[in-house]
């Protein structure tokens, strides 16, 4: 399989595409669940709103970093091998909410190891109202027959 | 709330703490539950020919790395529920402050995750701030990192946790 996505496609200021997604309580329970969050606030109306303050359950931290995950891996394709990834919560995300996942290449470097980075700025919003932000960096294949997944020990510096 | 961090709290910095084993080893069911969760059709995880071809067979997401260590709802023999991210637990108690937030979290990602792997997990507190006030209220901010290895002691990843645990009666004005 060649990768979808190779370094030299890839410059400071591309927009990736826009991924929306409807969240409705089955995305939150279900987010929840699959990372192991059994935390009332993420599945029981009644203690979010009057133990949190909040109107409703919300995306618990790690789905969203699973929803970053699969952003970045949607654009670069499998090849894509991500290194780091920061999140910062700003606000929370209910049932209801359209998110909308952007993100801008703001770097692209080969290290002395021979692998190539793109360093990524995403965000999460609902409106106009950024509710997590993600800088990201993501190896991705400097040539067709590389493959960043290969990597090892030295030769991978994420 | 005093200024001054105590002592037994100073020592814990850079320590190794909370050395542990997963209760399970990782596993495709919660792999494609985790994927289906947020419609990750990323091949490497449904295509087995692909998965061969690029990472040498199955992988894990790679954002999965502490779900394999959260505890599990209830286990036979146990009294109280038990915590992930305990260090942030002990500081909330041991520092007086009973609400928390993690604020950002950082994953640097190494080795990949397999199906049949069994990680081990360990805690370190690496700082904590002087006394601050924010829009929640005062506390101190905290940021404490989680090793993550495999059974042959390759590191898979390593988290780092902000958090900020406070006291909300004395919120500023």
């Amino acid at each position: 399989m060649k990768p979808q996505l190779t370094l030299d496609q890839i410059a400071a200021g591309d927009a990736l595409p826009v991924l929306r997604y409807p969240v409705s309580a089955t995305t939150v329970v279900l987010g929840a669940l699959a990372t192991r969050d059994w935390r009332p606030m993420h599945h029981d109306h009644e203690f979010a709103v009057t133990r949190n303050g909040v109107r409703d359950i919300f995306l618990n931290t790690p789905n969203q970093a699973a929803w970053f995950e699969r952003y970045l891996t949607d654009w670069t394709g499998p090849h894509g091998r991500p290194g780091r990834m920061r999140l910062r919560m700003k606000d929370s995300v209910f049932p209801g909410d359209e998110m909308v996942i952007t993100g801008t290449v703001t770097a692209v470097a080969v290290d002395q190891a021979g692998c190539g980075w793109a360093e990524v700025e995403l965000d999460l919003a609902v409106g106009q109202e950024s509710k997590t932000g993600c800088s990201a960096r993501v190896a991705v294949p400097v040539s067709p027959d590389d493959n960043p997944w290969a990597r090892r020990g030295e030769r991978w510096r994420p | 709330m005093s200024d001054e961090l105590p002592e037994d709290v100073i020592t814990l910095i850079d320590q190794t703490v909370h050395e542990e084993t997963a209760d399970f080893p990782v596993e495709r069911g919660y792999v494609w539950t985790a994927c289906a969760s947020v419609e990750n059709g990323n091949p490497l995880y449904w295509d087995e020919t692909a998965a061969a071809e690029i990472t040498g067979g199955p992988i894990a997401p790679l954002s999965m790395l502490s779900t394999w260590f959260r505890p599990h709802h209830w286990a036979p023999g146990r009294d109280e529920p038990k915590l992930p991210l305990q260090v942030h637990f002990d500081l909330k108690k041991r520092l007086n402050l009973p609400e928390a937030i993690i604020a950002e979290f950082t994953t640097v990602f190494h080795e990949p995750v397999r199906p049949g792997d069994v990680l081990t997990t360990c805690q370190r507190l690496r700082s904590v701030s002087p006394v601050k006030r924010t829009k929640l209220g005062r506390g101190r901010f905290w940021t404490i990192d989680v090793e993550y290895r495999n059974v042959r002691g390759e590191l898979c990843g390593v988290e780092s946790y902000t958090g900020f645990g406070y006291n909300r009666e004395e919120a500023a004005a």
